[in-house]
């Protein structure tokens, strides 16, 4: 039996979701309010209410350019998941599909790179760069941003195959499926909400990451997580830039989030809740 | 035509020796059930057959020809999985029409394919849904209609009712039988439930570790099984075995006496015992008795016959039915 919901917990529960959705909510809602503030407002104190100024959107777009970091972004992220698939794909395929008695170890091991904290490594790989002359380039930064999303990508990509029965793909075989034709009628129509939502979430997540982008850039392949930074640099802080700028460098990806949200949720709850 | 052959198959996986070596021969038309315990081996034997495993040495012919190198599609056989393997993306009509599409039919000739086998199987209304929207004996049929709009040389069926309830599982039963018949193609069904073994095949392979028990007719190996195992295995309830002075006087290591072939009654008989637990099914009740210098035995009485928890009952088993075997486990020949 389904348990019974009054009406006054239910309105109870929905405004403690709504409280707990806009604390959460609340640095990037303050951050656009303030994006629309004098600087003067700005650091006047705490006021939901700004004046409505543009100013710092058009001193921002004068001042810096806007386009390089965006494109740098856009670049960054979209390479770096899609150099992450093809490095990926077959690696969570082999251990979805054949797997060994050592596949449960490497995937620990891969994901145990992730809890090691970055800075810990930041000479070497700078030392690397530097040697190699990938400082500030989009190709290095490329591939590090691959490199330090390639476990989640993997782990992602194995727990979606893993959902796919083994028996299914060999009744395709047994139906006279060819390889390709596996591929193409049975494993693609079901493992593209699973590859789609992971795509969708290492772009995010390439797209927000910031310790190596900063590290690892100065102007040339510098993206907006550059870009905010160096708001907060010489000539002092600048709140009402630097929210503007913030919220510059989020919109794209809020939107992106915004609009795929039903496939991102889906995604990252799969095999959860069945 | 779908006659199968084995010759000294083998698998092992690893270190481990699954199956050591078989031999084995199925002819055109035949329902052959592999029965056995879990892990003895005849999952990987029919997957060997439909070729989704590799032999690790023998050889598998189908109709005479040598398909061990053969992949599974080459065979012309087709395959009922345990969970169905439908595909959950596509639609019934479209699962059944698969291998067909896969063969490269022409859209008519596959459109009356899938319409027959829907009409056979009853799925006509259902042509259109998705595997998700069918009950699970409904999953089971659009399975076998994938695999029947093939016309294959033989069926191979993978424990294809163990995930249905036990009255689905009864009509199930009926509705594969009878396609036998109607289609008269050769069938490999593999179950570890002994019943749908005795009620199904023309042929049952009784199998142990890898190793082939005994092949027989359901009768056969329920009136003559080969070996202590085989004995054990058909018939429900199990045989009770008898060591010790009693099948000492019969001439056996081991007596074997079916829970059917005892006489019970109230008030006179060769061993006396008490009951244990009395399981009463209507038509039959089952009595698990303490028997006095024997030990535990299970006996069959008829449903009127009034025994609980308890009760003193006195037995007699049919000497005419008695089952020996030697030191070795091995049927004494009368």
């Amino acid at each position: 039996m389904a348990r019974k919901v009054t009406t006054g917990a239910r309105i109870g529960w929905t405004i403690a979701a709504w409280v707990v959705a806009l604390l959460i909510f609340f640095p990037i809602l303050y951050a656009l309010i303030t994006s629309f503030k004098t600087e003067q407002e700005a650091i006047a104190g705490f006021s939901l209410i700004p004046s409505g100024t543009f100013e710092n959107y058009i001193t921002v777009e004068e001042q810096r350019d806007y386009f390089t970091p965006f494109m740098n972004s856009v670049i960054l992220s979209v390479g770096s998941t899609i150099l992450a698939l093809i490095v990926a794909l077959p690696a969570a395929w082999a251990m979805a599909f054949a797997p060994t008695k050592r596949t449960k170890d490497i995937l620990m091991w891969m994901l145990s790179t992730k809890m090691m904290p970055s800075v810990a490594v930041l000479l070497p790989i700078f030392i690397i760069f530097r040697n190699l002359g990938l400082l500030d380039t989009r190709i290095g930064l490329t591939v590090m941003l691959m490199l330090i999303n390639l476990p989640i990508v993997v782990w992602m990509l194995y727990t979606y195959f893993r959902e796919i029965p083994g028996e299914i793909l060999e009744a395709a075989r047994m139906d006279g499926a060819g390889i390709w034709q596996e591929i193409v009628y049975v494993l693609a129509p079901m493992g593209v909400p699973g590859i789609a939502s992971t795509l969708l979430l290492n772009v995010i997540l390439a797209w927000n990451e910031a310790f190596w982008t900063i590290q690892l850039t100065t102007t040339n392949a510098a993206p907006l997580t550059a870009f905010i930074a160096s708001f907060s640099s010489p000539q002092g802080l600048f709140w009402a830039k630097l929210s503007a700028a913030s919220t510059m460098a989020i919109a794209p990806i809020l939107i992106l989030g915004w609009f795929s949200q039903k496939q991102l949720v889906r995604g990252l709850t799969f095999g959860a809740v069945k | 035509m779908g006659s199968i052959t084995l010759k000294n198959v083998s698998k092992t996986f690893g270190e481990a020796k699954v199956i050591p070596s078989i031999d084995l021969e199925i002819n055109n038309g035949e329902f052959v059930v592999f029965v056995g315990p879990s892990g003895c081996g005849k999952s990987t034997l029919l997957r060997l057959i439909a070729g989704l495993e590799d032999v690790s040495g023998g050889h598998i012919m189908i109709d005479g020809k040598d398909v061990t190198d053969a992949a599974p599609a080459e065979r012309g056989l087709a395959m009922v999985f345990q969970s169905y393997a439908l595909y959950p993306h596509m639609s019934v009509r479209k699962n059944i029409a698969f291998p067909l599409k896969m063969a490269k039919m022409d859209q008519a000739q596959i459109d009356k394919k899938v319409g027959d086998a829907a009409r056979i199987l009853n799925l006509t209304d259902y042509l259109e849904r998705r595997p998700g929207q069918l009950s699970g004996g409904q999953r089971q049929r659009v399975a076998i209609g994938r695999a029947i709009v093939r016309e294959p040389s033989a069926f191979l069926f993978d424990e294809p009712l163990s995930n249905l309830d036990a009255a689905l599982r009864g009509t199930m039963r009926l509705e594969i039988s009878d396609l036998h018949h109607q289609l008269k193609t050769t069938m490999i069904y593999v179950t570890h439930d002994q019943i749908e073994a005795m009620t199904m095949a023309d042929k049952i392979v009784v199998l142990n570790r890898g190793n082939i028990e005994q092949v027989g007719s359901p009768l056969e190996l329920y009136k003559t099984p080969r070996n202590l195992f085989v004995a054990g295995f058909i018939g429900s309830p199990k045989m009770n075995f008898l060591e010790g002075e009693y099948a000492k006087s019969k001439g056996a290591k081991t007596a074997g006496v079916r829970p059917e072939h005892i006489g019970l009654s109230k008030d006179s008989g060769l061993w006396s015992g008490t009951v244990t637990v009395a399981e009463h099914l209507g038509a039959d009740t089952f009595l698990h008795l303490d028997v006095d210098g024997i030990g535990p035995i299970t006996a069959r009485a008829g449903g009127e016959f009034g025994a609980s928890y308890g009760d003193k009952v006195f037995l007699t088993p049919d000497d005419s039915k008695l089952h020996r075997f030697d030191d070795k486990g091995l049927a004494i020949k009368a």
